[in-house]
């Protein structure tokens, strides 16, 4: 457990959280690993769980008929894997595929969402994060969409 | 400064609109030393002339290199030389990477696209004066896998125990299986300490100032922060004014500035 508490609070997302919170999350934290070449979810299925990436590489992939899978982002070490199971209708949108022996921290995802709901401050300091999360990669996506590599820059 | 006449050794393509000269000069007045950061005025008759980085070793003095992309009139036509070519070179003129100032600190080197060409030299002169820093990042992006630069050079480089090389793609086509996401994405990825580290950015504009703001994120200082200008210039001697951005020529203040000097210019037009 403390090295539960040791790999949370060590973890970029959880830079700053009040350290009550750590403890009471570790004690739900489930270690999980991965080999290279398998699938963490798949696109559809039910999202319920929150990944911690310590280790390793994940691609986040769009199944397509004509050209197989696409990765459209990869990510790795001291970021986070799926955040669907926070909103309706808590089903994932793409698939994850380890690209390495990949090990994480998971958390239930609607464990999670009680612990939100009824203790806002958490809820708020969570929400903060994974905000932080989603804008980086809204950022990162927009930035992708404008070519910047093309002749026009 | 004179131009001086230079033959093409070696045509290498590195990718479909991009290649790299290896010149030796036809005489010995042609100088092929420079420092990491430098641009040369490369002229060819009947087609015009126009400012290309360095891209070789500055410690090999044997030939001079560029690598340029083919997109208007004149590198089109330099698009088509073969070796035994002739072509006249003006320079080196231009500032340089902070280099050995940025000697006892981490050093970030982050390239989008063409922008690897001007801070390869920059990269053999830190591998050769390994010893003299403390980490070493070099965090590259491309548009696609088919779009890398120096592919060998980043495998080999990729392979050091005592350097972190990272290459991340906008778009995986054609088997690629490495990182996806743009270049900042993997700015968090590096492993440096940001109040010792030194981080020089070449690439579009647009680029830098995201790399920029997602350093700045990470806490590393403006001051700290240098950046290849590289809009279009003419005369390379600070008269003709084309190149001026505010109060600054970068053919004569440039192309290198440190960030918090031209943070105001960048990303304006035609100032
Ligand atoms: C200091 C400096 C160093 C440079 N180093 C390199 C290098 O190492 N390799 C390399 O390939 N190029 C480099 N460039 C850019 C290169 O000089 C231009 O691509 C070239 O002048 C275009 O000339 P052209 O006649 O082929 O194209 P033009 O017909 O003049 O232009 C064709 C298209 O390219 C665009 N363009 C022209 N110049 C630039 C530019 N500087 N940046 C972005 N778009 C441009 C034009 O807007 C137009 O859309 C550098 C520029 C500077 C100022």
């Amino acid at each position: 457990m403390e090295n539960f508490e040791q790999l949370l609070a060590a973890h970029s997302f959880f830079k700053g959280i009040d350290a009550k919170y750590i403890s009471r999350l570790a004690e739900q934290a489930t270690p999980v690993s991965f080999k290279a070449g398998e699938y963490i979810f798949h696109q559809s299925e039910k999202a319920r769980q929150f990944y911690l990436l310590n280790e390793g590489k994940v691609a986040v992939e769009v199944p397509t008929l004509v050209h197989g899978s696409i990765t459209i982002q990869t990510t790795g070490q001291n970021e986070i894997l799926g955040w669907s199971w926070l909103f309706p209708p808590y089903t994932w949108h793409f698939d994850a595929r380890a690209m390495e022996a990949t090990n994480a921290l998971v958390f239930d995802g609607e464990w999670l969402r009680g612990q939100c709901e009824e203790d806002h401050e958490l809820g708020y300091a969570f929400m903060k994060r994974i905000s932080e999360t989603v804008v980086n990669r809204l950022q990162a996506t927009r930035l992708q969409l404008l070519d910047v590599y093309g002749i026009h820059f | 400064m004179l131009p001086h006449l230079f033959r093409v050794h070696q045509v290498h393509r590195e990718t479909v609109d991009t290649f790299t000269l290896q010149l030796d000069p036809v005489d010995e007045r042609g100088a092929v030393s420079f420092v990491p950061g430098q641009f040369n005025m490369l002229y060819l008759p009947g087609a015009g002339e126009v400012p290309i980085s360095v891209s070789g070793d500055p410690a090999q003095a044997k030939h001079l290199t560029h690598t340029i992309r083919s997109v208007g009139a004149v590198t089109k036509v330099m698009d088509k030389l073969k070796r035994g070519d002739l072509l006249a070179v003006r320079g080196p003129f231009g500032t340089h990477w902070p280099v050995e100032e940025a000697e006892g600190n981490d050093i970030v080197i982050i390239a989008g696209g063409l922008g690897l060409a001007p801070l390869r030299p920059a990269f053999y002169q830190v591998l050769s004066d390994r010893e003299k820093y403390n980490k070493v990042v070099l965090l590259y992006g491309a548009r696609t896998p088919q779009d890398l630069l120096y592919r060998h050079e980043l495998e080999r480089w990729r392979g050091l125990l005592d350097v972190q090389v990272e290459v991340t793609v906008d778009s995986p086509v054609g088997g690629w299986h490495g990182d996806v996401g743009v270049i900042t994405t993997l700015i968090p990825r590096g492993h440096f300490d940001p109040a010792r580290t030194v981080a020089l950015v070449c690439g579009p504009e647009i680029m830098m100032r995201y790399t920029v703001m997602e350093l700045e994120k990470r806490e590393v200082s403006q001051n700290k922060i240098f950046v290849s200008i590289e809009r279009n210039m003419k005369c390379a001697t600070g008269f003709c004014g084309h190149c001026q951005l505010g109060p600054i020529f970068i053919c004569k203040d440039g192309p290198i500035f440190r960030f918090d000097l031209v943070k105001d210019w960048l990303g304006k037009r035609d100032i």
